[in-house]
C-alpha cells in the first residue's frame, strides 16, 4: 500500500547540489531510520518527501503513485518537526483536530479521533492546555499525536527527540517504536522515515538505517549488518561508540598486515574473508570491543603504550598509543584485571572476526564476502 | 554589660554599620533626585496637555488673563458652544466622518499590508529583490513629494471631495513602514508552523489565515493603533482632498472654528480639541500591552 519510492532523487539549491541522485525503497510499514552527520542532506531529503521541498530530478512515489507535484497535504504524509512546531495560538485538542477541521470533517468524528489519538499517546489530562503549558515531553507527543489523527500512509519525524534532555529521549524512543507496532497490529500499516543524526536512535529504531553522507546514500542495510559488515570506512566510523580503530597497512602474506612499523596477524582464514585480491595498500578496522589487550609479548600482536584508562562503570575504556597513532580498546569490567597500569607497555591483537579491511583508496570494505 | 563588650570587641562590625547607613541615605537620596527629575521633566513634557484640559473649562477672557491650569471659573460653555458649532452640523457629524474615515482605512490597511508583507517575507517570486526595494524606497521619500501627483491622479478619476484618496491607498498596502514592519516581525517567526499547517492540508490562504495572522497578532494590533492615531491626527490629507463641510473630519472642524468666527472663541476650540483627543488615548491605553508587545518585536517563542 504505502511503499515509498525514491528515484534518482536530486536537489540543487542554485549551483550546489545537496542531494546527488539518491535510489531508496521503503517496503509497506517500514521504519527506516535516515541517519549521517549534519550537512548529510538526510532533512532535505525528508522535506523532498514532505513536498515542503522543491524536487530538482527524479522521482518520488509513495504508494506506487508519482507526488512530485502534489502539495503536502496531499501526499498521504505527516510530519513531526524538530521543534514541535505546535500552532501557538490553538489548544491541544486544535492542534490535533487542525488537520480534520480543514476537511470539513463532521463533529462528532472529530472528537472521536481526538480522543482515541489522546488516548494512546495519554495527553488526555493535556487537552485544554495551549502548547506554551506543556512540558518538552508533552509537546512531543502532542506533535505525534497531530501527526497520528490523519492516519497517514507515511509517517516522517524530522529529529523529532533531539529537543528533549537524555532520559525523555530513551524513554519517547521506546514509546515511538512501541507506537509503530501498535499501529502495525491495529493493521493501519504505517510506513516510517525518521531522520537523526544520533547513531543511538537509528540503532535502536530502525527496521533498516540508511547511512549518508554529503547527499549520497553509504549503505542501507538493518542494524546488525550496518555493525558487524559496515560497507564502508565512512560507514564504519559513523556507527559504533567509540568509534572503530583505523589503521593504514599493507599486506605482508596472506595472514598479517604490516601497520605502524609492526605486523599483526589475522589467522588463517581470513585471506578467504576478502572479496577480492588485496591491492596491497588497506584500512584495517578494528571496533575497540574486538581489540584484545595482554601484559605480555606474543607473535602478531601490536605493541603500544597505555596512556589512559577510563572506568564508565560496566567497561573500561583503554586508550594505547602505537607510534603516533592512537587505538581505544574497550574491555568489560568484569575481565579487566589491572595487570596493565598506565605508562605500561601491553600487546593488542584483534579478534579476526571483528577485522574489517578497507581498501585504502576507495574506503570500501573488502573482507565481506565469507 | 554584653553589649558594652561585644561593641567594644568589635569596632570591625561598627564600621560596617556606619557604612551600611551611609549607602543607605546614599541610595535614597539618589532615588529621590531620580524621580525628581523624572517628575520634573514629565510635568513639563505633560503641561501643555494639562493645560489644554484646564483651558478647555475656562471662559474665553479667562485664558488669556489667567496663565495657571486651574480656572477660576469652570464652565461647560465651551463644550456645549463648541459642540453646537458655527455650522449646520453639530460636532457630533464630524466625529462620525472621522470614525467612517478611520475604519475603513484601518482595516484595509490590516488586510493588504498582511498580505503583501506574507508575500514578501514567505515566497520566492521573479522580481521579489527589485520589488522590496522599490517599496523600502517609496519609504524613504517624503511624503511633500507625491502630493501635486497623487492629486492628479485623484483628480483625474474623479474622487476628489470624496474618501476614497484616503482609503484606497491604504487599502492597497500604500503604507510601506506597515509592511516592512510586518515584514521583519514575519521574519522572525520560525517557519515551521506554516509547514506543518501545510502538510495538515491547509492552502497558502488557509495557512495565512489560521496560523500566521495569530502569530502576528501583536504585530498587527500596533499597525492597526498606528494607523487609527495617524489618520486620527491626518490634517492635510482631508484638507487637500475634501472640500464639503459635512464630509468634514475632526482635524478639519477643530480649523473651521477658527477660520469661520472673527474674534476666536478659545475655549470652544480648546474644549473640541479635548473630546478629539480622547478616542485616540482610549485606544492607546486598552491596546497598550500589545501596542508594545509588537513594537518590541521579533519576540515569539517557537
Amino acid at each position: 500500500m504505502a511503499r515509498l519510492q525514491l528515484r534518482n532523487l536530486e536537489k540543487d539549491y542554485g549551483s550546489f547540489r545537496a542531494v546527488h541522485g539518491i535510489n531508496l525503497d521503503v517496503e509497506d510499514g517500514e521504519f527506516m531510520v535516515l541517519v549521517g552527520p549534519s550537512g548529510c542532506a538526510k532533512s532535505t531529503t525528508l522535506r523532498m518527501i514532505a513536498g515542503l521541498e522543491r524536487v530538482t530530478g527524479g522521482e518520488i512515489r509513495i504508494g506506487g503513485e508519482l507526488v512530485n507535484d502534489k502539495t503536502p497535504g496531499d501526499r498521504g504524509i505527516s510530519m513531526v518537526f524538530q521543534n514541535y512546531a505546535l500552532y501557538p495560538h490553538m489548544k491541544v485538542r486544535k492542534n490535533l483536530s487542525f488537520s480534520m477541521r480543514l476537511k470539513r470533517r463532521p463533529g462528532a468524528e472529530i472528537e472521536q479521533a481526538t480522543n482515541h489519538v489522546a488516548g494512546l499517546l495519554e495527553i488526555d489530562p493535556l487537552l485544554d492546555r495551549l502548547p506554551k503549558q506543556l512540558s518538552g515531553g508533552q509537546a512531543q507527543r502532542v506533535a505525534v499525536g497531530r501527526a497520528l489523527i490523519k492516519k497517514p500512509q507515511v509517517f516522517l519525524f524530522d529529529e523529532p527527540l533531539s529537543n528533549l534532555d537524555a532520559k525523555l529521549r530513551a524513554s519517547m524512543r521506546v514509546r515511538i517504536t512501541d507506537l509503530h507496532k501498535r499501529l502495525k497490529a491495529e493493521n493501519q500499516q504505517a510506513t516510517v522515515i525518521y531522520v537523526t543524526h544520533d547513531q543511538t536512535e537509528a540503532m535502536t529504531m530502525g527496521d533498516r538505517i540508511c547511512v549518508m553522507r554529503d547527499g549520497r546514500i553509504m549503505q542501507v542495510a538493518d542494524p546488525v549488518t550496518l555493525y558487524s559488515r559496515p560497507a564502508n570506512t565512512f560507514v564504519a566510523g559513523f556507527i559504533g561508540s567509540p568509534e572503530m580503530n583505523f589503521l593504514d597497512g599493507t599486506f605482508e602474506g596472506e595472514e598479517s598486515i604490516r601497520a605502524a612499523d609492526q605486523t599483526i596477524s589475522l589467522g588463517g582464514d581470513f585471506a578467504r574473508r576478502l572479496s577480492g585480491e588485496p591491492s596491497g595498500e588497506v584500512t584495517l578496522g578494528i571496533r575497540p570491543q574486538h581489540l584484545r589487550i595482554a601484559a605480555a609479548e606474543a607473535p602478531g600482536t601490536l605493541k603500544g603504550k597505555l596512556t589512559h584508562i577510563e572506568f564508565m562503570g560496566h567497561e573500561v575504556y583503554l586508550y594505547v598509543d602505537i607510534g603516533p597513532k592512537r587505538l581505544i580498546a574497550v574491555v568489560p569490567s568484569a575481565s579487566y584485571d589491572r595487570s596493565a597500569l598506565r605508562d605500561d607497555w601491553v600487546w593488542l591483537s584483534a579478534d579476526p572476526k571483528g577485522v574489517h579491511l578497507f581498501d585504502r583508496q576507495s574506503g570500501e570494505n573488502i573482507s565481506l564476502a565469507l | 554589660m554584653t553589649d558594652h563588650i561585644l561593641s567594644q570587641n568589635s569596632p570591625a562590625a561598627r564600621d560596617i554599620d556606619v557604612i551600611r547607613i551611609r549607602e543607605m541615605r546614599r541610595y535614597r537620596l539618589n532615588a529621590v533626585l531620580r524621580y525628581a527629575l523624572l517628575g520634573g521633566v514629565g510635568l513639563l513634557m505633560l503641561y501643555p496637555l494639562i493645560w489644554l484640559v484646564g483651558a478647555s473649562f475656562k471662559t474665553n477672557s479667562e485664558i488669556f488673563s489667567n496663565p495657571g491650569f486651574w480656572p477660576e471659573n469652570p464652565t461647560l460653555d465651551g463644550y456645549i458652544k463648541g459642540w453646537k458649532t458655527s455650522t449646520p452640523y453639530s460636532f457630533g457629524t464630524f466625529f462620525l466622518n472621522t470614525l467612517w474615515i478611520v475604519i475603513p482605512k484601518v482595516i484595509g490597511t490590516a488586510i493588504s499590508c498582511t498580505a503583501v508583507a506574507y508575500g514578501f517575507a514567505r515566497f520566492e517570486f521573479p522580481g521579489k529583490k527589485v520589488l522590496f526595494a522599490a517599496l523600502i524606497a517609496t519609504l524613504l521619500l517624503p511624503n511633500v513629494v507625491t502630493r501635486i501627483p497623487q492629486y492628479l491622479i485623484f483628480r483625474d478619476l474623479g474622487w476628489l471631495d470624496s474618501y476614497l484618496p484616503l482609503w484606497v491607498p491604504s487599502a492597497l498596502a500604500g503604507d510601506a513602514f506597515f509592511v516592512f514592519m510586518l515584514v521583519q516581525f514575519l521574519r522572525a517567526i520560525p517557519r515551521d508552523m506554516e509547514e506543518a499547517a501545510r502538510v495538515d492540508g491547509a492552502s497558502t490562504i488557509q495557512t495565512l489565515i489560521f496560523i500566521v495572522v495569530p502569530l502576528l497578532m501583536p504585530a498587527l494590533i500596533s499597525v492597526c493603533l498606528f494607523q487609527f492615531m495617524w489618520t486620527m491626527n491626518d490634517f492635510l490629507g482631508p484638507l487637500i482632498y475634501i472640500s464639503s463641510v459635512d464630509k468634514y473630519p475632526i482635524s478639519l472642524a477643530l480649523k473651521l472654528s477658527i477660520d469661520t468666527t472673527e474674534a476666536f472663541e478659545w475655549n470652544r476650540v480648546l474644549a473640541m480639541s479635548v473630546l478629539s483627543l480622547a478616542p485616540a488615548l482610549a485606544v492607546f491605553f486598552l491596546a497598550q500591552k500589545y501596542f508594545i508587545d509588537g513594537i518590541s518585536s521579533g519576540g515569539i517563542k517557537g
